[in-house]
Order: C-alpha cells, then structure tokens, then sequence
C-alpha cells in the first residue's frame, strides 16, 4: 500500500486551564488514504474539533507526529504552516467566513493572493473555480446579497482554488436548511468523486451517511473507526425529492 | 501579499468606518496643520527680524547724548547735547575700522506747493548713508561745499515723496521747510519700518551745518556744534565689541572723565539687541513646533488606539486569512499599513489645512509667514513615522494572533 495523505502517531493536545491539564486529545492514531470520504463526528468537547484543528495546521500538537503526504508537519512552524494550509488544505466552515464587502470573486481570490499568483492568473483560476459551484453568474455579489447556500458555495471554491488535496469541513450545514444541506453535500460527493480528500465535522448522523467512514471521538481519544459501504448518494436524494414535488 | 493590494485592503478597510478613520485622522491632520502654521509664523517672524537686520545695516554702534542733572532731577538719555560733530570727526579719523556719522534730529512741517507733511528732520553728513547702507534711489548726496557752507539742499525718503509730490519727480523740486527753501537733490531708496516700527521712509535730510543754524538748532547748538546722535559703522571683519570699547574711550578721554565718573553718553551696539532678538524668535519658532508636534504625538496615540479596536473587531477575519494561507507578515504588512496610510492621509490633508491656515493668517492678521518646503517634508514623514511607530504594536498583535482561537472569536 502507499504512503497514507494523513498519518497521525500518539497525536495529543493539553491545554493548561488554571491548575488543570485539558487532554482535548489524548493519542490518536489513524491513517487517511487519498481520495477517502471521512465524516468526523462526537459530542462537543469529544477533542473532534482539536483534531481536525491539528490535520489543518492551524495548532501544534503537544505530542505525537503527523504527516501529511509524507512530510512531517508536527515539526513545522509558523510561516512553513501557513504555506502548508494555504498549498494543501481548504477550509469550510460552519459560518462561511466570507469577508464582507468583498466580492464573491475576490473572496475566492484570498487564497491565491498569498500564494503570490499573479493577478491575472487569480481572476481566472478564481472564475473557473466559481463556475465549478455553479456561481460563476454571481461572481460579482457581495456575501450579504447571496443566500446562505450560495455563500457556502462561495466558500467551497474559495477552499478549492489552490488545488488543496483535500477539504476539511467543519459543520459545514450547521446554518443551512435540509434542502440546501443537501446541495452542499451533493457538491462535496462530487468533488469527491473527482479524487479530492474529504474531511466532514459533523454532530449529525443526517450529515455522517454521506462518508465512506465514520470517525467517532469521546473524550479525546476515537472510540470507533467504522466504513460505511453504502453511504447515501446525495444527488439521488435530490433527484428523488423533486420527483415527489413534482 | 504586494503594497498595492495590501494598500487596497487598507482603503476598503478604512472605507468602512469612514467616520471613524476620519475622526482617528483628525489628530494627525491638527497635528501636522500646527506644525506648518507654527513653522510658518516663526519662520516669518525671524525673516523679519532678519530683514530689520539688513535695514539697518549691521555693526552698527549708536551713540545719544547722555543725561542732564538739573537741580537734582536727572533728565533721560538726550537730554544734553553732550555730543558734538567734533566727536564723529575725532572716531572716523582716531579709529581706523570705524566710520561715524553725526546727527541732529527734529521734526517740522515741510511744505511744497499747496502740499504740505510733518516729518522728521534728519540733519547729518554724508557718511550717514554710508554708515546706514541706504542708498539713493535717485539724485545725488550732499556735495562738500555744501556741508562746509550750509547749501540749502535736501535728501527725501519715499514716504515724503508719495505725501508730497505725488507723480511729480522732486529731484529739482524747492521745498520749504520753516520758511527756508531748499532744493531736493536726491530720494532716499525705501527702508521699510524699523526695529520699532517706524516708518524709515518718512524723512528729510539736511547737512547737518544747515539743519543746526536754519531748521533746529539754536545759537548755542551752533556754538557747540551740538548733535544729538552719532552712528558708527564697524568695517566688515573687524570685532564689533573691541571697537565699542574703543570709541568709549576716546569718548571719554575727549570729554574729559576722571576714571570711575559715569559715561556723559550712552553707547549702543545694535547688531547684539538685533542678533539677541533674532535668537529669541528662533528659539519661539522651535518653541512652537515642539509644541505642536506635541498634538502629533497625540494624534499617534489615537491611531494606535482605533488600530488596537480594529484588530479585535477583526479578530474572526485574521483568523479566516490565516487559515488561508497569511503569514505572519502578511497580517503585519496589512494592519501596519491601514495604520500608515491613516497616518500619511492625515499627514497631507495635515499639510493642506496648514498652509491653508497660515496664508489666512497672513491674509487675515497681516502676519509675516514663510511656509518652508522643509517642514512639509518633515511633517509628513513625521506623520509616516508615527504611523510606523504606534501601528507597529496593534499590527504585532494581530499577527500574534493563534488562528484556533482568531477563528472561534465571537
């Protein structure tokens, strides 16, 4: 077998409240292939949100290695990290995170302004990327003039631009309705199929059966590592859904 | 990330809050005003001081007749005429670095045609000229026959051109002056106002022979060839204090006082009270642009306290750029510039209001400014470096930020 996308090893995180050491994650070990659909699910404060924290390079480990395509993060620091996160990771996140009165467009083009592409190039790689969510007509609306489902969209291409090799999501329909939820999830099986990572942090079992494997966390440490061999097909859920309608 | 978009994301950000920015700016820009009117106004009084300077031309000395003591009651400077045209001629010809012109000083009515003006009357030699670096603007000075012989010939000043003859050319002209006639035959060249702010221009020079025994002297003035002020010039390079020293002494020795008796004249060097005066309008013009960068740095205070708001309000969208990729210096670079780019608005705009400012005072208080291209420059760049300086630290902080938590902020 190949080198896994993500190795963890004893991956563990203390926080330090007053006198108190929080273990948020108390050793996790786990091996992600390329191209897996994974939900990540747990009550709050299970230690998911740390842990996906940690697969996106946005904290350091206490203790423990990760790699990501073979390359040890755990050891990198600061300017390495945020290269790293801007090279090999796109975020979703539950709220969008969109900045306000900037275009559509220009959120999209964030990533690439500080990958140092040139203008152009940008604008043309963050077009085609608005048009991969099917919001190229949109391209330039401000946030607040588009629908949660269609800020969601925006922020998928914004995680797409860089060409990540994959997606970590976190409560991704936590703001949005069933149907849009739907659609979301419908993008992301695509997008999946297409060979990217996925990473979805969810508490919803709605939102789990999308995944090919379940992760589940209690008290910092994964309690259950299962597959699922017939997640549901989101498009067809659709399809379904307008069929009774109509 | 690029100055050009780092500057965008500035301006967007700035253009949020446009009251805000505007009010944080309004420290720099009253800052940066104050300095350029303050500069503007001491400049503008040490150009005058310096022009006054010239007017009355340098190493000057300036000898009055001393006091008169009558029955006990001591009497003020020029109430005796204890000088005498002897006096000059005796300093010119004893003390080869200095040049003395004596000068009797009255005022009266001077009458030409139908036209007729009270102005001073200046009778003196010359050398008065010379000594005060005033030259003709037309006509010629007073030749010796004339000094020797009482010629009934005069020298005019601008003023008493302009009230008098009006367009008419005085050179030729006959004016009278207590019913004598005298011929104009040269106009003074314009003087400006004194150190006291008289008019120099206001005056009509006799020789001095002529001003004693026809306009106003007496019978015992023209006994004692009395005059009541001696000017002297020190030649160039030669120390102005040594021959101060030296023309005291002659002085005293020609008048005869016992060692330890008061001087019976009172000597006056006039380049020190010009150069005194100078120093202490330069030391006002510091004075006031200290003060007034004063507010600067006030105004400095106010953007590090609206950039320190900022970066907490924007604490989700720090986090957010992280996450996407941000350095450490790209959230530096973009917070300090939005700090700097407050700062050197406020600085132009500063720049604008100032010399706005200082040419209504000019136009308004009739005050003598000089806006100097030097203080722009340094006020803007000062405005710059206070953007640096108090935008480094909320810039620092923002950039410091852990993305977990920038991200989880509410």
């Amino acid at each position: 077998m190949t080198d896994p996308l993500i190795r963890t090893r004893d991956l563990a995180k203390v926080y330090r409240v007053g006198d108190n050491d929080i273990h948020a994650l108390a050793g996790v070990s786990v091996d992600i292939a390329r191209g897996e659909s994974l939900a990540v699910m747990g009550p709050s404060g299970s230690g998911k949100s740390t842990f996906m924290n940690l697969l996106g390079c946005l904290d350091h480990p206490t203790s423990g290695e990760y790699l990501l395509g073979g390359q040890r993060v755990s050891e990198l620091a600061g300017d390495a990290l945020a290269a790293t996160r801007n090279r090999n990771i796109g975020f979703v996140f539950q709220n969008f995170n969109l900045l306000a009165r900037t275009s559509a467009l220009e959120n999209v083009e964030l990533p690439l302004v500080y990958a140092g592409v040139a203008a152009q190039e940008r604008r043309a790689r963050a077009l085609e990327m608005l048009e991969r969510v099917g919001l190229a007509a949109r391209a330039g609306h401000l946030p607040q003039q588009l629908s949660g489902g269609q800020q969601q969209r925006v922020a998928i291409a914004r995680a797409l631009v860089t060409r990540p090799v994959m997606l970590l999501a976190d409560e991704p329909t936590g703001a949005l309705d069933s149907r849009t939820s739907l659609e979301i999830m419908a993008l992301f099986q695509g997008l999946n199929r297409q060979g990217i990572t996925l990473l979805v942090v969810t508490h919803e079992a709605d939102v789990a059966r999308f995944a090919r494997r379940v992760l589940r966390f209690l008290d910092g440490k994964v309690i259950a590592d299962q597959a699922n061999a017939a997640p549901a097909d989101a498009q067809r859920l659709l399809e379904i859904e307008a069929a009774v309608a109509a | 990330m690029s100055l050009g978009a780092l500057l965008k994301v500035a301006l967007r950000a700035l253009a949020v809050n446009k009251l805000r920015s505007v009010l944080t700016m309004l420290g720099i820009i009253i800052g940066v005003a104050a300095v350029i009117v303050m500069v503007a106004v001491g400049a503008g009084a040490q150009a005058r001081v310096e022009e006054q300077i010239r007017a009355l031309g340098s190493n000057l000395l300036l000898i009055l007749s001393g006091a008169r003591t009558q029955s006990g009651v001591r009497l003020g400077v020029g109430s005796n005429y204890t000088l005498s045209e002897d006096d000059a001629i005796a300093i010119s010809r004893e003390i080869p670095d200095a040049l003395a012109a004596p000068a009797l000083r009255g005022g009266a009515q001077v009458i030409w045609g139908n036209a007729n003006w009270a102005t001073q009357i200046y009778g003196t030699t010359p050398d008065y000229l010379t000594v005060r670096q005033w030259p003709l603007a037309a006509g010629r000075s007073f030749e010796p026959q004339e000094m020797t012989g009482a010629g009934k010939v005069c020298l005019v000043g601008q003023t008493v051109v302009r009230q008098l003859f009006g367009n008419t050319d005085p050179i030729g002209q006959l004016i009278r002056i207590k019913r004598v006639p005298f011929t104009v035959v040269g106009v003074l060249e314009n003087k400006g106002q004194s150190m006291m702010g008289t008019d120099q221009g206001d005056i009509v020079v006799l020789p001095i022979a002529t001003a004693r025994s026809r306009v106003l002297g007496t019978a015992n003035l023209a006994k004692q060839r009395a005059v009541s002020t001696i000017w002297v010039k020190v030649a160039d390079g030669a120390d102005t204090k040594v021959i101060e020293e030296q023309v005291r002494q002659l002085l005293r020795q020609r008048h005869r006082l016992q060692a330890g008796a008061e001087d019976d004249f009172s000597l006056r060097n006039l380049a020190e009270v010009m150069a005194a005066q100078e120093a202490s309008s330069r030391v006002l013009a510091l004075l006031l642009a200290a003060v007034a960068s004063v507010s600067l740095v006030v105004g400095g205070i106010g953007i590090m306290n609206i950039m320190l708001v900022s970066v907490t309000e924007r604490t989700r969208e720090i986090g957010l750029r992280m996450a996407l990729g941000a350095r450490t210096r790209d959230i530096l670079g973009q917070f300090l510039v939005e700090a700097v780019t407050l700062s050197l608005i406020g600085g132009l705009a500063g720049v604008a209001l100032g010399a706005g400012a200082a040419l209504g005072i000019a136009q308004l208080a009739g005050w003598r400014i000089a806006l100097s291209p030097v203080a722009v420059v340094l006020a803007v760049a000062f405005a710059f470096a206070i953007g640096v300086f108090f935008g480094y630290y909320p810039a620092r902080k923002a950039a410091r930020l852990n993305p977990v938590e920038a991200l989880r902020f509410e």
